[in-house]
C-alpha cells in the first residue's frame, strides 16, 4: 500500500491525500485586526493565543505561523490549515509616526526598519498561500490602493479570497462600502475582538477552502 | 510648490518590470508626483511597494499610490470590444496612475467617481486638498 502511495505521490496524483489541509494567510493593511483574528481563531480552536496586538500600527513585523489548526462546522466537517499571520502591507512607513505614539527615537527607528522588512516578507509570501483572508477595518475607507493591489495580486494568482470586514462592533463600521468596493468577493462582517459573527466567518472559510 | 510629472505610456512601454518601477520611483524620490498614463500590472504594483520598502530611510518615507481605471462593468459591449483591441494593439493605456512621495502627499482618497489628493502643508502639516480629478 505504501509503495502505491509513494508512486502516486511521485506522479503528483494521490487519491488518498486529504485536501483539507491548506495554508491560510491573513493579509491586509496595518491595524485592520489580522492578529486579533488570528488570536480569536487560535483561542477558539487551540485554546491559546498566537500574536501580540497593539493600537500602534505594525505590531506584527514578521510572519507568524500556527500549524495544524483544526476547525469543525455545524455539519461535523473538518478543515485543517496552517494559519499564517502576516505584517500589514503599507506603502509608507515613517518612524516619526511611532514617535508621536510615545516611542523613543531609537525604538521608533528600529520598529520602522522591522516594519519595512515585514511588508517585503508579506508580499514574498503571497506565492505560498493557498487561501487568503483579507482583513479590513470596516470603519476605514476600503478604496485604498494597498487593498486593491493585495486583492488584485491574489486574483492574478488564482488564490481564493474571503474578505473580513472587521470591527463591526464600532459605530462607524460600514460593511456595505466594503461589499460595494469588492463585489466579486464574499464579505463577512465580524468583531474579532469580541467574537461577534465569528461563526459566520468559520462557515465561509469552509466555502472558500474547499 | 508641488511638481507633477507626466509619464506617457510609450516612455515605459518597452521597459521590463524592474526598470519601469525604478524609473517611476526615481522621479518620486525627486519629490515629484508622477501622473502616469495607463497602469502597472498587478505584479508590478506589488514590486513597487516592495522596492519602496527597500528604499525607505529617514529622508524617504515611502509613497502614496492610486490608480484610476474605467469601471468595465459600466461599459457596453462595444466599448469593451474597443478597449480589448486597444489593449492588444497599444498596451493597457486606459486609466491613470498617480504616485507621490509620502513627504509631499498626505493621502489620496479614492472612490469610484473621484480622486482627492491631499498634500502636506509645509507650515501647518495639516492636509490640504490640492487636486481633484473626475473620471
Amino acid at each position: 500500500m505504501g509503495f502505491f502511495k509513494d508512486l502516486l505521490s511521485k506522479l503528483k496524483f494521490n487519491p488518498f491525500a486529504r485536501k483539507s489541509h491548506v495554508k491560510l494567510g491573513l493579509y491586509g493593511p496595518p491595524n485592520g485586526g489580522k492578529s486579533t483574528l488570528a488570536n480569536r481563531i487560535c483561542q477558539d480552536w487551540l485554546g491559546e493565543e498566537m500574536s501580540s496586538v497593539s493600537h500602534i500600527a505594525h505590531e506584527t513585523r514578521e510572519i507568524k505561523i500556527k500549524e495544524q489548526v483544526n476547525i469543525k462546522n455545524k455539519n461535523g466537517k473538518e478543515l485543517t490549515f496552517s494559519l499564517v499571520d502576516t505584517p500589514g502591507i503599507a506603502t509608507r512607513i515613517d518612524y516619526e509616526d511611532f514617535l508621536k505614539r510615545g516611542m523613543k527615537k531609537k525604538q521608533a527607528k528600529e520598529r520602522a526598519k522591522e516594519a519595512t522588512k515585514g511588508v517585503i516578507d508579506s508580499i514574498k509570501w503571497l506565492d505560498d498561500m493557498e487561501c487568503v483572508v483579507v482583513v479590513l477595518d470596516s470603519t476605514q475607507d476600503p478604496y485604498s490602493q494597498v487593498n486593491i493591489t493585495i486583492i488584485g495580486n491574489l486574483q492574478a494568482r488564482n488564490i481564493p479570497v474571503l474578505i473580513v470586514a472587521n470591527k463591526v462592533d464600532l459605530k462607524r463600521s460600514n460593511i456595505d462600502v466594503i461589499k460595494a468596493a469588492f463585489p466579486q468577493y464574499e464579505v463577512v462582517g465580524v468583531s474579532a475582538k469580541y467574537g461577534k459573527h465569528v461563526e459566520d466567518f468559520y462557515e465561509m472559510l469552509f466555502k472558500i477552502a474547499k | 510648490m508641488v511638481t507633477f510629472q507626466f509619464i506617457p505610456f510609450h516612455e515605459i512601454e518597452n521597459l521590463g518590470p524592474a526598470k519601469r518601477v525604478n524609473k517611476l520611483l526615481k522621479i518620486v524620490k525627486e519629490n515629484k508626483i508622477v501622473l502616469m498614463e495607463g497602469r502597472l500590472k498587478k505584479q508590478e504594483e506589488a514590486d513597487l511597494i516592495e522596492i519602496t520598502m527597500e528604499e525607505i530611510s529617514s529622508k524617504f518615507k515611502g509613497i502614496e499610490l492610486s490608480v484610476v481605471y474605467p469601471d468595465k462593468s459600466k461599459q457596453d459591449f462595444g466599448q469593451k470590444v474597443k478597449g480589448t483591441f486597444a489593449n492588444i494593439l497599444l498596451g493597457d493605456r486606459q486609466g491613470m496612475t498617480i504616485i507621490g512621495p509620502a513627504s509631499v502627499v498626505k493621502k489620496i482618497e479614492q472612490n469610484p467617481d473621484k480622486i482627492e489628493l491631499f498634500t502636506k502643508d509645509s507650515k501647518t502639516t495639516t492636509p490640504t486638498r490640492r487636486y481633484r480629478k473626475r473620471k
